[in-house]
């Protein structure tokens, strides 16, 4: 039986203080640097907010996850390691890597402690998903949002782990850990320095008529109307004009988030062991009031009653939501 | 980059720049009080702003008569209300309807939502408005009421008939 537990993600020691206050049964967080994959300016743990929020946590009953899901330049491991040193020292419960040199440094070093593998491995096969238990002990695969639920079905028969599927946020569909789009335009890494569109390079522009662009590098990728709602500076969700879509179309993806809270019973049903909250980068009001709502929703489903979730939709990308490849791969 | 606050939008009415000079300067020592003590009490919020602690942020509440200009530098704190037209140029600009900023402040509202929404604008150094968004997110407790409890109860009064005046969203 699923236990269903319910991941969330926390930016700062305030976040995961509201989180943890808000029923999350764990917390993900990372520290200040490019070993993880939210290093946003201003975002993320010291050493010391780790320990503190560590010791917040457990004596509230809930676990902290430290995200190590970036991959280190070659030669350059030396970051990585210190991170999970310093996360095991303040007792984490549990790494979550992408890379294959991070989490056999782990495995070797920490043996007692768990390994998560991030989306950002990009593993959706049962032989990939196995590589990673048979070689490092991985005890939980964040599955890739690009699976529908009687494949999760499937795969869970076929590994020796358990299954974390992304259940509200961002709605990334990209092959993840492999994207290149603001190294492009950026020289930035999203897979080793950690940042997608990183601030430094995004400008908004306010035109006379109320719409607004948002440029990133210089490259214009999106302009807004002035009654339209808005979504994230990200390549992946630019609006291009294009020689056959002269009036310009969402190439890649669009801006829209995940929210699968009406397929919560479904993905318990097929075996997904826990259910993961997107958005290190949102405030604790996002935090608050997304943990508590499926937090509710979990309840009432292990109590047997329908679940009435809230609805999340003004905290959406774009106000627009979707249950994505979850639903149908159709789903576009 | 460089914004300002320029006023495209704002059509000058009759009047406009006394009004705005009078009531810049009646809040002006209230200001100063203000951004005194929050930093006080939460002295870590400066770490996360980085090498954003000399940037000029304008701060722009659009239904008021003035704008707020913030240099959240440790060693020399500037929070004033100015004139529009004699605001300096910024480093980045914020601009929303008053309540939401203060919501935004308190984290009562989520900023990336806001944005989505169209109701929060920003322009210039975004890195700056990152930054200051997640300092002000790490702060533990309501820096509104923080600030009405400076003043006792009228200030609370105030507080609390500002937040009935505004509609829920």
């Amino acid at each position: 039986m699923s236990l269903a537990e319910l991941i969330c993600p926390a930016g700062t020691p305030a976040a995961l203080r509201t989180a943890v206050d808000a029923g999350a049964d764990a917390v993900y967080c990372g520290f200040q640097d490019a070993t993880n994959a939210r290093n946003f300016p201003g975002l993320n743990f010291t050493p010391a907010e780790l320990a503190e929020s560590v010791a917040y946590a457990h004596a509230k009953g809930a676990k902290v996850l430290l995200a190590l899901n970036t991959y280190p330049p070659a030669g350059k491991v030396d970051l990585w390691r210190q991170a999970a040193d310093t996360g095991a020292r303040f007792g984490v419960d549990a790494f979550i890597v992408a890379d294959m040199g991070v989490a056999d440094y782990i495995a070797r070093t920490h043996p007692g402690i768990r390994l998560h593998l991030s989306v950002q491995a990009a593993a959706s096969s049962p032989e990939a998903i196995r590589y990673y238990c048979e070689n490092f002990g991985v005890k939980r695969v964040v599955l890739p949002r690009i699976l529908t639920i009687p494949e999760i079905r499937e795969i869970r028969k076929e590994i020796p782990c358990e299954i974390e599927t992304f259940i509200f946020g961002n709605h990334g569909l990209m092959v993840e850990g492999r994207c290149s789009l603001t190294n492009y335009l950026t020289g930035q890494s999203t897979n080793m320095d950690g940042v997608c569109s990183p601030a430094s390079d995004v400008e908004y522009v306010r035109h006379d008529d109320g719409s607004m662009s948002s440029q990133l590098a210089g490259f214009t990728i999106d302009c807004f109307g002035p009654d339209e709602k808005a979504g994230y500076p990200t390549i992946c969700k630019g609006r291009y004009a294009a020689p056959h879509r002269p009036e310009g179309y969402y190439a890649f993806e669009e801006p829209i988030s995940l929210n699968l809270s009406r397929l919560l019973p479904e993905l318990i049903e097929a075996g997904v062991h826990a259910f993961k909250i997107e958005g290190r980068q949102r405030s604790k009001s996002y935090v608050r009031n997304v943990v508590k709502a499926f937090r509710a929703a979990v309840d009432d489903i292990r109590a047997g009653r329908e679940a009435n979730i809230a609805d999340l939709v003004a905290l959406t990308e774009g106000q627009k939501q979707t249950q994505g490849a979850f639903e149908t791969k159709k789903w576009r | 980059m460089t914004a300002n606050t320029d006023p495209v939008h704002r059509p000058r009415l009759p009047g406009q720049r006394p009004v705005a000079r009078l009531s810049a300067a009646i809040v002006q020592p209230v200001l100063s009080r203000v951004v005194r003590r929050v930093a006080k009490s939460h002295p870590s919020l400066f770490a996360r702003l980085g090498p954003h602690q000399k940037t000029d942020y304008i701060i722009d509440p659009v239904e008021l008569p003035f704008a707020l200009h913030l240099r959240p530098d440790p060693q020399a704190l500037i929070f004033r209300a100015v004139p529009r037209d004699l605001a300096p140029v910024a480093g980045a600009a914020i601009r929303g309807r008053f309540m939401l900023l203060l919501e935004l402040v308190d984290s009562e509202e989520d900023g990336d939502a806001a944005f989505f929404s169209r109701d929060l604008e920003v322009t210039g150094d975004t890195e700056a408005v990152v930054r200051l968004r997640n300092a002000l997110d790490d702060v533990d407790g309501s820096i509104a009421e923080e600030t009405a409890n400076m003043f006792g109860a009228p200030g609370r009064a105030i507080l609390a008939r500002l937040r009935r005046s505004y509609p829920a969203t």
